[in-house]
């Protein structure tokens, strides 16, 4: 069914990509694991939780995009060489690319729990979680709306220093 | 009376400035200690440094203080001192080990925030220098919030030359706009890098959309000055000393003088025009 069809229920495995530093390359990291997942003939889907910062829309280039509503939630936007990797950020959700998200915690929880349960993600061999730097409301809550679904595990990257 | 109390704390502070960056990693730490070294030179002007940063605390390492703890006294926390003249608060200082996460919401990040500024003994300050986290959140928010009970001379913004670093440095721009925090300028950090043994130039974050030059031409701020990319850099904060000590040669030094004398200059016109309005 549709509702089936949101949240990630058909998600094989869903992996995060952390740091706790800023600046080291996650969604770098997250922007090619996912185009060479695909490569590699996977069903990919990127979950942006980067509320304040959103960097994959530029690297995928779909900076100018919006997202659709369906009837159970959100469709992701499609992007990639094939338009086969589903992307959710809040990129998205802006008015204007400059516009500041200054929210406190519990907003942005809850709009992380809207990207886990309200957005049609379909069937996904994997799904990458870039995360902003920290260990907060971001980390916390991803993590605890995660918790029901297929956690693989975390990529964690640094730069030498 | 908590703002009374957060007023009277921070009554003896002449200058304060905010060292902000919507990105991570672009060099914010390393700034906001070197600025404070910068301005510690002078022996006469008492300098503070506070890390709100509370869950990537680079302060303590970058200022030589790792293992440093606070300690209380009669009136309020002592912050740790490097210098006779330049003290340094963080988060980091009240860690049982350094590896520990603080892995907590922003209601109670706010809630240490607000202490450091009510509870830190910082005496006559005549600049407070507050290192950020990346971002445009709690932190933010709240700080601007404590810190009106005194004033923000204004913030220093910090980034790298890719766009990707300046989309996000364009939401911290237009955050100082939104809660109305003046913008002293901004300062582009690893702006090439000149090696050392053959002197050729080359440009590791190629400023492919104009870099931080054209973003504070269409935005109408001030561009402070850009740093090249020296290694050294990174090595001085690891070991916790000084850059502008251990390389005063360098251009990078020279840069980072360049913006530190700017940002006096600023702090100091500005309270010339205070004073004439009162």
């Amino acid at each position: 069914t549709l509702a089936e069809r949101t949240s990630l229920a058909g998600v094989r495995h869903i992996l995060l990509v952390l740091s706790g530093k800023g600046g080291v390359g996650k969604s770098t990291i997250s922007t090619e694991l996912a185009l060479a997942l695909r490569n590699a003939g996977k069903r990919v889907g990127i979950l942006d939780v980067d509320l304040c910062g959103p960097s994959i829309p530029r690297m995928l280039r779909v900076q100018d995009s919006a997202v659709h509503q369906c009837d159970s939630g959100w469709v992701p936007v499609f992007v990639g060489q094939d338009k086969a990797i589903a992307l959710m950020s809040i990129g998205f959700l802006l008015e204007r690319p400059d516009d500041a998200v200054v929210w406190r915690g519990p907003k942005k929880n809850a709009l992380i729990k809207q990207f886990v349960t309200d957005v049609a993600w379909g069937d996904l061999d994997f799904l990458i979680v870039d995360t902003p730097p920290g260990t907060s409301d971001e980390h916390i809550s991803t993590v605890e709306a995660l918790r029901p679904y297929r956690l693989l595990g975390a990529v964690l990257v640094t730069t030498p220093q | 009376a908590e703002a009374a109390e957060l007023r009277a704390r921070l009554r003896a502070v002449r200058h304060t400035v905010l060292v902000l960056s919507g990105k991570g990693g672009v060099g914010k730490s390393t700034f906001s200690a070197l600025l404070a070294h910068g301005l510690a030179a002078d022996e006469t002007k008492q300098v503070a440094l506070l890390d709100i940063d509370i869950c990537g605390p680079s302060i303590p390492k970058i200022m030589g203080l790792e293992g440093e703890q606070v300690h209380q006294s009669g009136s309020g926390w002592s912050p740790v001192y490097v210098e006779e003249n330049l003290g340094v608060m963080s988060v980091g200082f009240l860690l049982s080990s350094p590896d520990d996460a603080v892995i907590w919401r922003g209601p109670k990040k706010n809630g240490l925030i607000k202490q450091f500024l009510r509870d830190v003994d910082w005496g006559e300050v005549d600049y407070l220098i507050v290192d950020t986290p990346p971002g445009t959140s709690d932190e933010h928010l709240s700080i601007v919030q404590y810190l009106s009970a005194t004033h923000i001379d204004g913030a220093v913004i910090v980034t790298t030359p890719q766009e990707v670093s300046l989309q996000d440095v364009r939401k911290e721009i237009n955050f100082c706009r939104k809660v109305k925090l003046p913008i002293i300028g901004v300062v582009e950090n690893m702006s090439g890098f000149v090696c050392p043994k053959c002197k050729n130039e080359s440009q590791i974050f190629p400023p492919t959309t104009g870099g931080a030059e054209k973003m504070c031409q269409n935005l109408n701020v001030s561009l402070l000055g850009k740093v090249p990319l020296d290694p050294q850099i990174g090595k001085s904060c690891d070991r916790g000393q000084s850059f502008l000590a251990e390389a005063p040669e360098s251009p990078a030094t020279l840069s980072y003088r360049n913006i530190i004398q700017r940002i006096q200059e600023y702090c100091e016109q500005h309270h010339i025009q205070e004073e004439k309005i009162m």
